[in-house]
């Protein structure tokens, strides 16, 4: 364990004084790297550790967009707070889609069909409602402050961006070690069983849906800022919910690092082929590239690619070990 | 509230609703049989949609002449995707079942970016502009065309899966896959072929709706979710109740546009969606599970 906090820490090491080192192009390839490994530790929480599966998290992502920004271009509030209470009512929204979804039994396929159909819902009001920018969406006023969460260049969004991923890291470390991270598995495992040995399999869930959509209305409020332009077809789109989703499984669905991984790998992957393949006009071929490549680890290592690193990682992490060939 | 306006609404959302019917009909037989939900539904008809386009736009032929060519276009595309993919996917948990076939959705839907940009296209077909009075009701040939193919290719199916030898062989590995293997059913080519019947259908209901609406590659994914909602609707595996369920979306989701801008239609369909999940999970006529 020391020796994985020793190589964490000087991983995190580089992490911090890289930026000394990158011009804004590659900066902001990481702050998409920490962004996306963020949302899908997000996302884990939820379908990685209790084992519903939510194909419908831009929601939360939406909800801590379009809040964020409502309260701080009608009310001037600073997003700081913003974000706070887009976690609230996303967390609002997810207790009420658990409430429906748990107390009526919706398993499996029938909750992933629910999650989608809320996303939809969602997408479809915030289309219409003409304080929200309905179709057309909002473009927010680039005015560079602390308190407006918004910076010119990209090294402060780097540091918050890197400070989100460590922070998601560590609620999870937490999640995974306390009792109520233990009675989640317990129910990934088996629901019945869990609840026949007196878990009340009810209140976790809706507990770990509540962390999943708060952590996750967070990243929509940093997204909005980094962007600059909210539409309801981006933010509550099934495109968003597939997107957030392909980092964790490909590194690792239920794992600690997995989203981090998986992140570190597609997101550099994404960034560059979508560019190199739209300047010749072939716009959709990462997609196509994300698609295969999906399919080929859930073919192929439905562990995920954390188990590779693992392997790789022994002899430095636990060298006794390797030597006597374990 | 104006009476003919709701009834020329009234026979559009039926009309509508025997396309729709088709389209779930594929889902619900795949569900039925594999126990798998198509998350590629959708961007299979879109892919029906653009093969019929472009037979129409080189060749001149017409939608409804091409539909065969385009129901056996995706029968091979179904038949591949289950003898690559699915098959080897059906004991994993759930979550590790819904990703390959999402990703399948995102494959397609991005390869009909890539050959035809993402312009919408409405060809002027033959038919595409004639209608028929019917008292005050004006109804489109194109969509009457349609509904009349799409009830006819419902029927043929069912008549496959209730005559003929291997329609008997898929009903047998859907309702005992070990049973069927025992007895000496191929059950992975089974699987295949019914893969396949299911993408047809959907395919060929992509050609009939053609004529009647543009296409666009990143419509796929908003049909999947309408046949997700008559197959839910008319009950999971149950193929007549996603004939009976695709009407009542159709006229349902047809009316709602008299209370609502048609954009917002489909909130109308996801609510109902959301209700029959809680109150009556096997659908309003019964389905497997």
């Amino acid at each position: 364990m020391n020796r994985l906090l020793l190589f964490l820490s000087s991983i995190l090491a580089i992490l911090l004084v890289l930026p000394l080192f990158l011009d804004k192009y590659a900066l902001g390839i990481f702050v998409m790297i920490f962004f996306y490994a963020y949302l899908g530790q997000s996302w884990n929480v939820l379908t990685g550790y209790t084992g519903h599966i939510s194909l419908g998290h831009a929601l939360y992502v939406g909800i801590g967009a379009y809040t964020t920004t409502f309260l701080a271009k009608d009310f001037g509030l600073t997003p700081w707070a913003g974000m706070v209470a887009g976690g609230v009512i996303a967390v609002i929204v997810a207790l009420f889609l658990g409430f429906l979804g748990f107390r009526f039994g919706l398993r499996g396929v029938y909750f992933v069909i629910m999650t989608i159909a809320f996303a939809e819902i969602a997408r479809l009001i915030v289309s219409h409602v003409e304080a929200l920018g309905s179709f057309s969406g909002i473009f927010i006023d680039f005015s560079p402050s602390f308190w407006n969460f918004q910076f010119r260049g990209n090294i402060p969004y780097y540091y918050i961006s890197l400070g989100l991923m460590v922070g998601s890291l560590v609620v999870v470390r937490l999640l995974e070690v306390s009792r109520l991270g233990r009675f989640m598995v317990a129910i990934r495992e088996d629901e019945e069983a869990a609840q026949s040995l007196g878990v009340n399999t009810f209140r976790i869930n809706m507990i770990a849906i509540s962390i999943s959509a708060f952590m996750t209305s967070i990243a929509g409020a940093f997204y909005a800022n980094y962007i600059f332009y909210l539409h309801p077809n981006t933010l509550f789109g099934m495109g968003l919910s597939i997107e957030l989703i392909l980092r964790p499984i490909v590194g690792g669905l239920g794992t600690l690092f997995g989203p981090i991984i998986g992140s570190f790998i597609l997101t550099p992957l994404s960034e560059i082929s979508r560019a190199y393949f739209a300047k010749g006009g072939l716009e959709g071929l990462h997609l196509i590239l994300y698609g295969v490549l999906t399919i080929l680890v859930v073919l192929f290592m439905p562990k995920g690619i954390i188990v590779y690193v693992r392997r790789a990682l022994r002899p430095v992490l636990e060298p006794g070990k390797a030597k006597q060939g374990v | 509230m104006d009476v003919t306006l709701a009834l020329q609404l009234l026979v559009q959302g039926v009309l509508l609703g025997g396309i729709y019917g088709l389209i779930a009909m594929g889902l619900s037989l795949i569900f039925g049989v594999m126990g798998v939900i198509n998350f590629a539904h959708g961007q299979m008809m879109v892919m029906g949609m653009y093969v019929s386009y472009w037979i129409f736009v080189l060749l001149g032929i017409d939608p409804y002449v091409s539909l065969v060519v385009v129901a056996a276009g995706t029968f091979l595309l179904g038949y591949a995707i289950q003898s690559s993919v699915v098959n080897r996917i059906l004991d994993y948990p759930e979550a590790m079942q819904v990703l390959p076939l999402v990703a399948m959705g995102l494959i397609l839907e991005n390869t009909a970016l890539l050959l035809w940009g993402p312009d919408h296209r409405s060809p002027q077909t033959a038919l595409g502009l004639e209608a028929l009075w019917i008292g005050p009701v004006m109804v489109d040939v194109s969509r009457l065309i349609a509904f009349a193919l799409a009830i006819l290719i419902t029927s043929l199916i069912f008549f496959f899966l209730k005559k003929t030898d291997i329609g008997k062989s898929i009903r047998a590995a859907a309702d005992n896959r070990t049973g069927a293997i025992l007895v000496g059913i191929d059950v992975n080519r089974i699987f295949n072929i019914a893969f396949g019947i299911g993408a047809a259908s959907t395919g060929a209901a992509g050609a009939l709706l053609l004529p009647l609406m543009p296409v666009s590659p990143h419509m796929g994914h908003d049909f999947t979710l309408t046949a997700f909602i008559v197959v839910i609707l008319g009950g999971l595996g149950n193929l007549m109740g996603a004939l009976i369920g695709g009407l009542i979306l159709g006229v349902t989701e047809s009316l709602s546009t008299l209370l609502l801008p048609a954009t917002l239609k489909q909130v109308v369909s996801f609510s109902i969606l959301v209700l029959i999940m809680i109150f009556r999970p096997r659908g309003l006529f019964g389905g497997k599970k």
